[in-house]
């Protein structure tokens, strides 16, 4: 296992593990508002300071660990889903099939992905599971292409057509060797999804049109940042590098796999 | 050529009819008609509101009627009035435009200026300590997101030190000004976002440039030019870095979805005049068809990106050309 691997790996389990036991590690509940306790600095009873209705950072960021992690697992995961059903139906059946998928694709690629993810919410209405939603619809392209990529060169190889020799369904080629013959690439790919998205859900969540207060992430943590710039540096700093540490861990991983598939 | 740029012409027909239909169909997601949404969602539209996206939508008319109605609407610029102030999308869009595509156009040439030779200096020395340096820079910055980095340079250089503006576009006595004092506060206030903007695009082009540069000194006319006699400078300059640097052409076209979608966070962020800022009021205020607008804007803006990367790509290296027609 390569540093990069190891260090990705450990960091993520980590915050996986806080996420999991969020309720026994916080030590406030985080929605809890204390009027004696506004934006008070980092002390040993608010190890990372409170904001401005006096709830606690720490176990609003253990909390918000759940959310950003889930929201990026999912969204990733919904994302690959539908880039495996395209890709491997464009890359294995190609003609009209192939070039109908690819055009979607080009065309799905012009749009910037924040705005079409905007413009939907504007419309359904911000909540966890759209948002998991259309982070996954928004995102699936690259997948879809990588796939397609991958299939088009191992359908050509001995192993499948031993394979069709002896009679096996498409369904069972796809399925059964193709895609799992394929998902090397689509691993690292994930990988940098889950990061991808986790910094989408954060933006999201910043200008206010993401997870909604008061369940707390990442992200709408941030929100009371700029209003107390200057003021409160805890809020903006300890949410922030949570996220820059999350995101570093996923592209650890990433680029390990990478090495490791060659 | 002029055969490649005619077929790449013919192909961008297919994709605005995409653009435009999924721009159509993003509206009519919503259960229900999308007036009737409007209305349980947000109390502050009027019945009189509703009436007019109605009509500009034409919401008793078939679907296919519908589109083709809208279609024939946007073709002729109008993309109907806005919510807000019932003024016409197009001129609200045309105004902030500029600011948007100077913020933009600037990072890219930053971003160009930089980052070409970070890689190629990257790629000359692999893993020696600028290589390795340019390498963690490259992760954090990857890592970290734009608005948060806005945040701790907003409370850095505009609240700590006090050097630079945090917010808008221009000084309040901006109108009183002489033209290079107006020039020169229009700078100082654009240093921030066009630095944070920078930000994304130039760790990802310092990485091309450097594989780039590093596949191309691999290539076999590199040992022939060694092979001849080039000094190393020769060789690098004339030869490696000319091939590596064409590719880097497409990056433009790339970019574009990137710094559109960024905008709107560091527009919002430093309350700049700019389209980002105004999508951003727009779906605060469930602005219908200043959101559509603006999403089938940045569609074709992102489509003529890449057909003008592709085809200058196409004019520096005859190779593609060729490798397209057959």
């Amino acid at each position: 296992m390569s540093r990069k691997l190891f260090l990705g790996t450990l960091i993520i389990a980590v915050f996986s593990v806080i996420a999991i036991l969020a309720p026994l590690l916080s030590p406030y509940d985080p929605s809890q508002i204390d009027g004696a306790n506004l934006l008070m600095p980092p002390s040993a009873r608010h190890l990372l300071g409170t904001d401005s209705l006096g709830r606690d950072i720490l176990s609003r960021m253990i909390y918000g660990a759940r959310i950003s992690l889930s929201i990026g697992i999912i969204a990733v995961g919904i994302a690959t889903m539908i880039g495996l059903i395209f890709g491997s139906i464009a890359g294995f059946y190609g003609g009209l099939a192939d070039s109908l998928i690819m055009r979607f694709v080009d065309i799905m690629l012009c749009f910037p992905a924040f705005f079409l993810i905007l413009a939907v919410v504007a419309i359904l209405e911000p909540s966890i599971f759209n948002i998991m939603i259309i982070i996954g619809l928004t995102s699936w392209m690259g997948p879809a292409r990588l796939i397609r990529g991958e299939i088009l060169s191992l359908k050509e190889r001995e192993f499948i057509q031993a394979e069709r020799a002896i009679g096996a369904s498409n369904f069972r080629i796809i399925n059964r060797h193709l895609i799992p013959n394929a998902i090397g690439p689509v691993l690292v790919n994930a990988t940098l999804g889950i990061a991808g998205a986790i910094l989408i859900e954060s933006g999201l969540s910043f200008l206010g049109l993401g997870v909604q207060p008061p369940v707390s992430s990442w992200g709408n943590i941030l929100i009371e940042a700029k209003s107390t710039l200057g003021i409160a540096w805890w809020i903006t700093i300890f949410p922030g590098l949570a996220i820059l540490i999350t995101i570093l861990g996923f592209n650890f991983i990433a680029e390990g796999l990478k090495e490791k598939i060659g | 050529m002029v055969s490649y740029i005619t077929r790449r012409l013919l192909g961008i027909i297919p994709l605005l009819l995409g653009i435009t239909i999924i721009s159509f169909a993003i509206i009519h997601l919503a259960p229900g008609k999308p007036t009737t949404l409007e209305q349980s969602l947000n109390q502050k539209v009027s019945l009189e509101a509703r009436e007019r996206l109605d009509k500009l939508y034409g919401l008793d008319k078939p679907l296919h009627i519908q589109y083709i109605n809208w279609l024939n609407k946007i073709i002729r610029l109008d993309f109907g009035r806005s919510f807000g102030d019932n003024r016409p999308v197009f001129n609200k869009i045309a105004e902030r435009l500029p600011v948007t595509l100077a913020i933009n156009i600037l990072s890219l040439f930053f971003i160009f200026l930089v980052a070409i030779p970070i890689g190629i200096k990257s790629a000359l020395n692999p893993n020696r300590a600028f290589d390795k340096s340019a390498t963690i820079f490259v992760f954090l910055f990857f890592a970290a997101p734009t608005f948060w980095l806005a945040l701790l340079l907003m409370n850095l250089f505009g609240i700590k030190l006090g050097w630079l503006p945090i917010s808008g576009i221009k000084s309040l006595d901006f109108e009183y000004f002489t033209f290079s004092h107006k020039l020169l506060d229009l700078a100082h206030h654009l240093i921030l976002p066009v630095f944070v903007s920078c930000i994304g695009g130039l760790a990802g082009l310092s990485r091309y440039m450097r594989s780039s540069m590093m596949e191309a000194l691999n290539q076999p006319y590199i040992y022939s030019a060694r092979a001849k006699g080039l000094t190393e400078n020769q060789v690098i300059r004339k030869h490696a870095l000319r091939n590596a640097i064409l590719p880097i052409v497409t990056i433009v076209g790339l970019a574009i979805p990137g710094l559109l979608g960024g905008s709107v966070i560091f527009e919002s962020i430093f309350a700049l005049p700019g389209i980002g800022r105004l999508f951003y009021e727009a779906v605060m205020m469930r602005d219908y068809p200043l959101i559509m607008a603006e999403v089938v804007l940045g569609a074709v803006l992102t489509m003529l990106g890449n057909l003008i990367a592709d085809i200058s790509y196409a004019y520096v290296d005859p190779r593609i050309r060729y490798k397209n027609n057959s």
